[in-house]
C-alpha cells in the first residue's frame, strides 16, 4: 500500500528517491506519522519532499492517493502487517519467545487473532490486557510484553475535520505557476554558478602555508581567483502589440533581473529582431541602436536572453520587409544569426504556455532559429533557461 | 525554561518530534521573520540541552565548522622557540561540530542560513552529518559523536541545495502565520493590547499583505514593531478602520513598507481606487 502510494508520488512527477521512502518505513516503524491520516500526511511530507514549491503537487496527490483509502489506512499504516510481519519473523524469535508464541497457539493462529481484534476494536485503547494499543499486555502494540511483537499504533478515529492537503495552502507556491519577483531572482540567481573565473589574483593564505611547509619552509606563494559575479547580461525585450498582455509578467522578470545582475542591458524590439533596437521606449523611433553597434558594444561574453511571445506572421521573421513597422532590408532571421554568430549564449523566454507553440507557426520557425533555447517565462523556464546559458550555441552556416 | 513569546505550530512540533526519534537533520525554510533561527534556540531550550550556533557567510568553508589548523600561530612559537609547538594539537582550534559531538549531553547545532555559502558548502558536510563523526588529519584522530545531536539547517532560498543533501535531510517549511497564530503571536509579545486595536491592526496587516505587486511584504517582526508604535501613541482602534485601507496610508506605515517604491506603489493604489469611487 505504502509502495503504491511511493509509486504514486514518482508518476505525479514527484522526485522523491528510496531511500526517502525507506526512511519514511524507518519512521513508521518507530511509530513516527501513525496513529492518524493527519499525522502521516505531516511526516510523508516531511520524509519526501524538499521543496516548499512541490508542496502543492504532493496535497493534490495525497488526497488523490488516498482519498477513499482512509478506512484502509487505519487499518494498513497503523498496523502495515505486510512488512513488518516480515520483519518480525518467527525465525527471528529466540525459543524463550517462540514458546510464548506457542502459548498464544502459534504464529498462525497469532496473526489471524490479530487481524480479527483489528477488525473488532474500533477506538483507541491504552492500558488492558486484550485490545490493541499502548502499554497493554496484548500480544499486539508496542509496550506488549511479547517480545519482538507486532508493533502498532493504535487505530485512528473514524471522523476527522477538515484536512489539511485538501486546503491547498501552497499552491502559491508551485514551480510551474508563475510568480513574484522573489520566485525570478531565485531562479536567477543560479546564474552565478557560471561566474567563478578569473585571474588568479589574491593571495590564497592557506594554500600557501601549505605549500610552504611541503616546501620545507621555502616560501611558496599560491594566489587564487577572487569570486565574484562577473556574468554579463543582455536582456532584449519585445514591446507592444501582443506583448501587452504579458506586461506584468515582464516587468517582474526585469525588475528582478536588475536586482540580481551587477553588469545588466537591456533594450526593446518590436516582434522581432531587425536592424535596430531602442533602449528607451517613449523614444523608439528617435533613439534607436544600430544592431552592429550592438554587437561591436558588448563583448562576447554577454549573456543574451530575449524575451517575447514570438508570436506574428512567419514573414516577419523570415522575409526582408516583412516587420510591420518599417521596410526591413534584410529578414529578420539573419539579424538574429548575427546575433548568435557573436553572443554565443543566447535563450528566448516565452511568457505564452507552451501548449500553444506547436501550433503557433512563428514560434515553431523561431524555436528552430534559436536551436530549441525557448523556455516559458516561469520559474522551471528560467531555470532550464539558466541551464541553457552555460553552455554555448552551435555555430550554424549563414543563410544567405 | 520556555519562551512564552515563541508560538509554536503543531506541524512544526512534529517534524522537530520526527526529526528527534530518527535523528535526522530537519531544514527549516520559510518566509523571512517566520522564526526559523529562533526555532532551533527554543528547542535547545525546551529539551534543556547544549546548542551550537553556527552562521553560515558566504566565505564559510565546511571544515571550519569542524576544526581549523592555525598554522600562523605554529610557526609564530617555533620561531620563539615556544614548548607547545612539539604538538600540534595545541593548534587545532574545535569548530562548532567537533564541540556539539563531543559534548556529554544530545546537543542541537543551529546551521544557520546554509544556502549563504558556497553551493559545494552542503556536499562537503555530507559525510559528517550522515556519519556524525570525521577525521582529524593533523593528529590522525577521528572524532566522533558520542550522542547524535539534533541538526537544525535553516534556509532563505538563496542557492538551491544539491540532491544528495536534500535526501538526507527532513523539510519543513513554515508557513506565514495564519491571522489565529499570529494574534497568539502578537498576544504572546504584548499582552495588554486593547482587543479591538489588535483587530483592526490584523485586517491593515493581512490586507496590506494581499496587495499585489509589493516589494517586500511585511513580516511578523515589521508588524510587532508597528504594534509597539501603535501602543506607545495610544490610539483609539477606530483610526485603523480596515475600509480605510484604501483611502489613507494607515498610520505608522514607516514601520509596515520600508520601501520608497512600495510606498509609491501604495499610493498609486489609494490615489486610483479615489478616482473610481467618484
Amino acid at each position: 500500500m505504502l509502495l503504491g502510494f511511493f509509486n504514486h508520488l514518482r508518476r505525479a512527477g514527484l522526485p522523491v528517491s528510496t531511500t526517502e521512502h525507506l526512511n519514511l518505513l524507518e519512521g513508521l516503524s518507530k511509530d513516527v506519522g501513525v496513529l492518524d491520516l493527519n499525522r502521516f500526511y505531516l511526516f510523508s511530507r516531511l520524509c519526501l519532499i524538499k521543496d516548499e514549491s512541490l508542496y502543492d503537487r504532493f496535497d493534490q496527490v495525497f488526497k488523490d492517493y488516498w482519498a477513499g483509502r482512509e478506512s484502509a489506512f487505519d487499518l494498513n499504516i497503523n498496523s502495515i502487517p505486510d512488512d513488518w510481519l516480515k520483519l518480525a519473523n518467527k525465525d527471528a524469535l529466540t525459543d524463550e519467545q517462540k514458546a510464548m508464541v506457542e502459548a498464544m497457539g502459534g504464529w498462525e493462529k497469532l496473526m489471524e487473532t490479530l487481524a480479527k481484534r483489528l477488525e473488532a476494536q474500533k477506538e483507541e485503547h491504552h492500558g488492558g490486557s486484550k485490545w490493541i494499543g499502548t502499554r497493554g499486555t496484548s500480544p499486539f502494540g508496542h509496550g506488549g510484553y511479547n517480545p519482538e511483537g507486532v508493533r502498532i499504533g493504535g487505530p485512528g478515529r473514524q471522523g476527522r475535520a477538515v484536512k489539511v492537503w485538501e486546503q491547498r495552502r501552497y499552491k502559491d507556491l508551485d514551480g510551474t505557476r508563475e510568480l513574484g519577483t522573489r520566485d525570478f531572482k531565485v531562479a536567477l540567481r543560479s546564474l552565478r554558478k557560471l561566474t567563478r573565473d578569473g585571474r588568479p589574483d589574491t593571495l590564497d593564505l592557506d594554500q600557501t602555508i601549505r605549500a610552504t611547509a611541503q616546501n620545507a619552509g621555502l616560501l611558496d606563494i599560491k594566489m587564487r581567483a577572487e569570486r565574484r559575479n562577473a556574468v554579463n547580461v543582455l536582456l532584449l525585450l519585445d514591446v507592444g502589440g501582443s506583448m501587452d498582455y504579458h506586461t506584468a509578467l515582464c516587468e517582474q522578470l526585469f525588475s528582478a533581473a536588475r536586482s540580481e545582475f551587477k553588469h545588466l542591458e537591456h533594450y526593446y524590439f518590436h516582434n522581432f529582431i531587425y536592424e535596430k533596437v531602442w533602449r528607451n521606449n517613449n523614444r523608439r523611433h528617435n533613439d534607436t541602436i544600430p544592431l552592429p553597434d550592438l554587437i561591436r558594444t558588448y563583448g562576447k561574453k554577454y549573456r543574451v536572453i530575449f524575451v517575447g511571445d514570438a508570436t506574428m506572421s512567419p514573414y516577419e521573421v523570415l522575409a526582408e520587409g516583412g516587420s510591420v513597422e518599417h521596410w526591413n532590408q534584410e529578414p529578420g532571421a539573419i539579424w538574429m544569426q548575427r546575433l548568435q554568430q557573436h553572443f554565443a549564449h543566447c535563450v528566448w523566454l516565452n511568457p505564452e504556455k507552451s501548449d500553444y507553440w506547436q501550433t503557433t507557426p512563428s514560434i515553431r520557425v523561431i524555436k528552430e532559429l534559436m536551436q530549441d533555447r525557448m523556455f516559458t517565462l516561469s520559474v522551471n523556464g528560467i531555470q532550464d533557461a539558466i541551464e541553457a546559458l552555460k553552455t554555448p550555441m552551435v555555430p550554424t552556416a549563414p543563410l544567405n | 525554561m520556555t519562551n512564552p513569546d515563541y508560538i509554536i505550530t503543531d506541524e512544526l512540533q512534529q517534524a522537530v518530534d520526527a526529526a528527534l526519534t530518527l535523528e535526522r537533520p530537519l531544514l527549516v525554510k520559510g518566509e523571512p521573520g517566520t522564526g526559523k533561527t529562533q526555532l532551533a534556540i527554543e528547542i535547545a531550550q525546551r529539551l534543556d540541552a547544549p546548542l551550537f550556533q553556527w552562521h553560515v557567510k558566504s566565505t564559510t568553508r565546511a571544515h571550519q565548522g569542524l576544526y581549523e589548523y592555525d598554522a600562523v600561530s605554529r610557526l609564530r612559537d617555533s620561531q620563539l622557540g615556544d614548548e607547545r609547538v612539539k604538538d600540534i594539537s595545541n593548534y587545532i582550534l574545535h569548530g562548532v561540530l567537533w564541540d556539539a559531538f563531543t559534548c556529554d549531553q544530545c546537543a542541537v547545532v543551529l546551521i544557520d542560513e546554509i544556502d549563504k555559502a558556497d553551493i559545494e558548502f552542503p556536499n562537503d558536510l555530507l559525510q559528517e552529518l550522515d556519519r556524525m563523526s570525521f577525521n582529524v588529519y593533523e593528529t590522525r584522530e577521528t572524532i566522533t559523536a558520542r550522542q547524535r545531536p539534533l541538526v537544525i539547517i535553516t534556509s532563505n532560498n538563496e542557492k538551491e541545495l544539491p540532491d544528495a543533501f536534500l535526501r538526507r535531510c527532513f523539510f519543513h517549511y513554515i508557513a506565514f502565520p495564519d491571522k489565529n497564530t499570529m494574534e497568539k503571536i502578537v498576544e504572546a509579545h504584548y499582552p495588554d493590547i486593547k482587543k479591538d486595536l489588535l483587530k483592526s491592526a490584523m485586517d491593515v496587516f493581512f490586507d496590506l499583505r494581499e496587495v499585489p505587486g509589493l516589494k517586500k511584504k511585511p513580516s511578523t517582526s515589521e508588524l510587532l514593531d508597528w504594534l509597539k508604535l501603535l501602543i506607545a501613541d495610544d490610539l483609539p482602534a477606530g483610526t485603523l478602520a480596515s475600509d480605510e485601507l484604501r483611502t489613507v496610508l494607515p498610520r505608522m506605515h514607516g514601520a509596515l513598507l520600508k520601501n520608497e517604491q512600495d510606498v509609491h506603489l501604495f499610493e498609486r493604489l489609494i490615489f486610483l481606487h479615489k478616482q473610481r469611487q467618484r
